[in-house]
């Protein structure tokens, strides 16, 4: 009895072990290769789910089917202006032939070691190729003017030959041909930052400082112009409206002179007794006015008053 | 330190015990894993993807679920959730008032400009998972890689425009254009997400050149200032002077018509005077005469009257005492 239960359970142990060797279970994001003694047998298995194989002298060597990740080490690359930049790429590839991915590389940190030579490599040789702005920009289009401000700098881009996406994609062809015997492809290839090494910052800062400046500088010396221009204004507009208003007056008074002499003239002048009249009625308004109690009136006796007076007698 | 006696016998009698029943137990154990692992629940989120010995079998929604024990598994994806990256500084704390952070992140933000400046620039990318198939079967750490499509296509949209766009009027733009390309790279890479919503938040001159930036600002408000004062010392004295003008101009006109109607109305006068006058003119000549007069001499100060040969009076006559005022008639 005990015996023939410890036979079993050796027969269940030995079929489960043949089991687990004789299958193997690919799932949805892997692909296998079969290798007998370290040899690949047959073709690639691609398709996810349980699969077999013969048990102990074959072996199931696993590799990812997804896109998987490459990313660059951020290079110091002189552009064919001799500027100095930081470059930092990365990439997305497949395995698209595990077989030969398998003679030629074995695993991913083999072929990630490849990617960095080949792509590193491309990369620095297509940046020396090329000015800076070919790598920064993409496309020859016109910038909005940003107002005020770019009246003075002027919202102007260099025009560009080759651009960005044109030398991601050369070097993405270019290292897909060196690649194409290792059972992968480079799917995609970008710049992910570009940037100035750190003296060439400063002095790029020391540019774009001077640059605002100078914005500033143009600003404050308009306000000022503009000031000044409206101070004149002003100063001409008052004397002319001051002046205008004095040139008027006058004129509508001298007119008013005019008329009032006419008036008095055509009255006091129209014959002998008129004026006889006239001027005795302004020597009589005259003693009015003129005399006062602080006047002393020497008469003699052959004034006209006098006469009067003698006269009254 | 509390005494603890291990008590071997009744350790051995437990063992034995256990041994005895293992079967049962090994049973119990088994269908009670079975029964676990055959239900689930799948959250109000998300979706459930059940693979079969490691394919795909199919794709599960929320509520309760079951798949079969040991050969199915299932792998839930929050696809109604919407996510986010931040890429130039990092939210180290959520609240009403969060607070952000831009240590360990300031690389991502730095950019180079079309026009060869840099701009430091913040952006936020919502998205969601919206084909877990995709998600998480095509692309491996799906992701970092919708973080490195993001800041290269940032990088790229802002290579194509100048620093005065990017810190000014292109910003809008740039956000729509971004989300775009980002979708178009995700869909290439079928990496399973959709862009829900790009958003830019500071965009802002690099930290050593903020001052002159700054400086800028300063001086356009100088401008208007300087405009404004200038435009109001007009606005306070032009009208003023307009108003004078008016003033002088009127106080003209009334004089005019003073003038001539004064004219007007002592020649009336005359006139009236006249008309009598000439009827009898010794007579109203004498009576004006006396009448002025008589008006005139009561006034007057000191009076004298010589004769006509009098004359060697006045050497004497001590004009100071009075007011020095005399007519000689």
């Amino acid at each position: 009895m005990k015996k023939s239960l410890i036979t079993i359970l050796v027969i269940v142990v030995v079929a489960l072990i043949v089991i687990a060797q004789s299958t193997y279970i690919v799932r949805e994001s892997e692909q296998v290769v079969i290798t007998q003694f370290g040899k690949p047998v047959g073709e690639s298995v691609k398709d996810a789910g349980i699969h077999f194989k013969v048990p102990f002298i074959q072996t199931a060597n696993f590799f990812d089917k997804r896109y998987l990740e490459w990313d660059g080490d951020p290079n110091q690359i002189p552009t064919r202006d001799k500027k100095f930049i930081f470059v930092d790429t990365y990439a997305r590839w497949q395995i698209t032939d595990p077989l030969q991915f398998y003679k030629r590389l074995t695993n991913e940190r083999g072929a990630q070691s490849r990617l960095d030579d080949i792509l590193d490599g491309e990369t620095r040789d297509f940046i020396a190729k090329n000015y800076l702005e070919e790598t920064v920009r993409t496309s020859n289009r016109t910038p909005i003017s940003s107002g005020a401000i770019s009246e003075i700098v002027e919202d102007s881009l260099v025009q560009i030959n080759v651009g960005r996406d044109s030398i991601q994609e050369y070097i993405q062809k270019s290292a897909n041909l060196q690649s194409q015997d290792l059972g992968i492809e480079i799917l995609d290839f970008r710049f992910k930052r570009i940037n100035y090494v750190e003296e060439v910052r400063t002095q790029v800062y020391e540019r774009m400082k001077s640059e605002r400046f100078r914005i500033a500088d143009k600003f404050r010396s308009e306000g000022q112009g503009e000031a000044s221009r409206i101070n004149g204004e002003k100063e001409r507009e008052l004397k002319s409206i001051q002046s205008e208003a004095f040139k008027v007056a006058e004129q509508i008074k001298g007119k008013a002179d005019a008329e009032a002499a006419a008036i008095y003239a055509n009255a006091y002048n129209k014959n002998n007794a008129s004026r006889e009249l006239y001027s005795f009625l302004k020597s009589m308004e005259t003693f009015q006015k003129t005399f006062n109690s602080e006047t002393t009136v020497i008469l003699s006796t052959d004034s006209d008053l006098y006469k009067y007076l003698k006269s009254m007698d | 330190m509390a005494e603890f006696e291990f008590d071997w016998d009744k350790a051995k009698e437990s063992f034995q015990k256990i041994v005895k029943n293992i079967r049962l137990i090994i049973v119990v154990v088994v269908v009670l894993s079975a029964v676990i692992s055959t239900f689930f629940q799948v959250g109000a989120e998300e979706v459930g993807v059940v693979t079969r010995l490691g394919a795909y079998n199919r794709t599960l929604e929320s509520g309760l679920n079951f798949k079969i024990p040991f050969v199915e598994s299932v792998i839930k994806v929050p696809v109604e959730r919407q996510q986010k990256q931040e890429f130039g500084f990092r939210t180290t704390s959520v609240g009403v008032q969060s607070t952000f952070s831009k240590r360990g992140a300031e690389g991502e933000s730095l950019m180079l400009t079309g026009d060869l400046n840099l701009a430091d620039v913040e952006w936020v990318v919502q998205y969601r998972i919206d084909n877990p198939y995709n998600f998480l079967f095509k692309v491996r750490n799906p992701e970092e890689t919708l973080r490195d499509i993001s800041e290269s296509g940032m990088r790229q949209i802002v290579g194509d425009r100048t620093v005065n766009e990017v810190l000014t009027v292109g910003r809008a733009e740039i956000a729509g254009k971004l989300k775009v390309l980002i979708q178009e790279i995700s869909n290439d890479y079928e990496l399973g997400i959709r862009v829900e919503q790009v958003v830019l938040q500071d965009v802002t001159p690099p930290e050593p050149v903020r001052g002159a930036f700054n400086a800028v600002n300063e001086a356009q408000q100088e401008k208007e200032t300087l405009i404004n004062q200038a435009k109001s010392a007009y606005n306070k004295v032009i009208p003023r002077a307009r108003g004078e003008a008016e003033e002088t101009i009127q106080k003209a006109e009334g004089f005019a018509t003073e003038r001539v109607n004064n004219s007007q109305g002592e020649v009336a006068r005359f006139n009236e005077l006249y008309t009598e006058y000439i009827k009898a003119p010794g007579v109203t000549k004498t009576r004006i005469y006396l009448e002025t007069m008589q008006e005139v001499v009561p006034k007057l100060g000191d009076k004298i009257i010589t004769d006509e040969k009098g004359g060697n009076v006045l050497p004497l006559l001590n004009m100071s005492t009075k007011s020095g005022k005399a007519i000689n008639q």
